[in-house]
């Protein structure tokens, strides 16, 4: 922490930097992040909706970029992304995902509504929506900030509810344009509704090397 | 009814009548068919990125307009299509989140659908249908036997152009 951050001295393997050649260490850093993020995530949520939520340890995967369509549900299932851009010391994109019943129970808690209300979404529910995915994605990047001690600034979230294999077209081309492959966490919560979110994280390419540097990782 | 072949992300295939082709939600990719109406012969990629050229990763030809249009037309020559009477249609090229600004990520749909014209005047292949852009995802299917390009999205009326 708190050491230099210039990045005058990265060689030609950082800045050709790409998932298709991450190592371990990597993987458990992000799983850290993961962590932290989603416990950060789970206490806000909560303070929100007024209720205890427990959380699960999230799981990290890695998969070929081209297979991310599918990764979460059937490629035609509809569901709930929530996109943000980061810039500052880091610049990239983030999403996090939801399934239709895990929006719906959030909502519906929110909105203190019957547990079973499943109506397509109206305005309301989509800034309420948009809401949550901002507190959980600026967690996980006060996490990330926290830990590599760089400014990471969230842009304002946007929203589509759409099939999950469009949605996921967004990071599956951005990965695509570093490598084949693609890393995502998936974090549980919950008490008496349990939720599922998938969360995205997609530094440009010279952001990784700002990373992992500023951990003190070596490729 | 013949199979429905399914096509995927950064993938391509060839198909006869019966069969049909499908590729399922497609958002800022591009889904492009070729067809031989007589041979009632289709032809279907999936792809992420305009132009191979661009990336030093490019192996994967299927995942580049430039690269995967013309392996589908090899592929599509190779199965005995006539260059003369092959047509096209694409779909797809949405912009998923209604973000500011002119960033890269906003206009890669726009840029996949114009890297299919330029590669298609190049190959001399008429783009006789088109349903590109917008903001939501679109699962299509090329029915062989008709070259009918059926167009399904959440929340709207099912299209065949």
């Amino acid at each position: 922490m708190g050491q230099d951050l210039t990045i005058h001295d990265f060689g030609g393997i950082m800045r050709d930097f790409s998932l298709d050649h991450v190592n371990d260490m990597y993987v458990d850093v992000l799983r850290e992040i993961g962590n932290i993020g989603a416990g950060n995530a789970t206490t806000a949520i909560a303070k929100m909706l007024g209720a205890r939520l427990n959380m699960q340890v999230p799981k990290v995967e890695l998969m070929e970029a081209s297979k991310l369509g599918g990764a979460i549900c059937d490629e035609e299932e509809t569901v709930v992304g929530i996109f943000l851009e980061v810039c500052n010391d880091i610049s990239g994109s983030m999403m996090f995902l939801m399934r239709m019943d895990s929006a719906h129970a959030i909502v519906n808690k929110l909105m203190m509504r019957e547990p079973d209300y499943n109506e397509p979404f109206d305005e309301m529910d989509l800034s309420a929506l948009k809401e949550i995915g901002n507190i959980i994605a600026a967690s996980y990047l006060s996490a990330l900030s926290t830990l590599t001690n760089l400014r990471i600034q969230p842009s304002i979230p946007y929203i589509a509810v759409d099939m999950a294999a469009a949605i996921l077209s967004v990071p599956a081309i951005q990965f695509g344009q570093y490598g084949d492959n693609a890393l995502f966490i998936e974090t549980e919560f919950g008490d008496d509704v349990r939720m599922q979110g998938y969360f995205i994280l997609m530094p440009e390419q010279d952001s990784y090397a700002k990373i992992l540097t500023s951990l003190g990782i070596t490729m | 009814m013949g199979n429905v072949i399914k096509v995927g992300m950064a993938d391509l295939n060839v198909a006869k009548a019966p069969d049909s082709l499908i590729t399922l939600g497609l958002g800022s990719c591009i889904g492009l068919t070729l067809y031989d109406p007589v041979l009632k012969l289709g032809g279907m990629v999936h792809y992420m990125l305009p132009d191979s050229t661009k990336l030093k990763n490019n192996q994967n030809i299927a995942k580049f307009g430039d690269t995967g249009i013309k392996e589908l037309y090899r592929r599509m020559l190779e199965q005995g299509a006539s260059p003369r009477r092959m047509v096209a249609k694409i779909a797809g090229g949405a912009k998923m989140f209604e973000v500011g600004g002119i960033s890269e990520m906003g206009r890669v749909g726009e840029r996949n659908a114009q890297e299919a014209k330029i590669i298609l005047k190049e190959l001399k292949i008429p783009l006789i249908a088109e349903d590109t852009g917008l903001n939501y995802g679109r699962t299509v299917e090329l029915n062989c036997e008709n070259g009918d390009f059926y167009i399904k999205a959440v929340g709207k009326t099912s299209k065949i152009i």
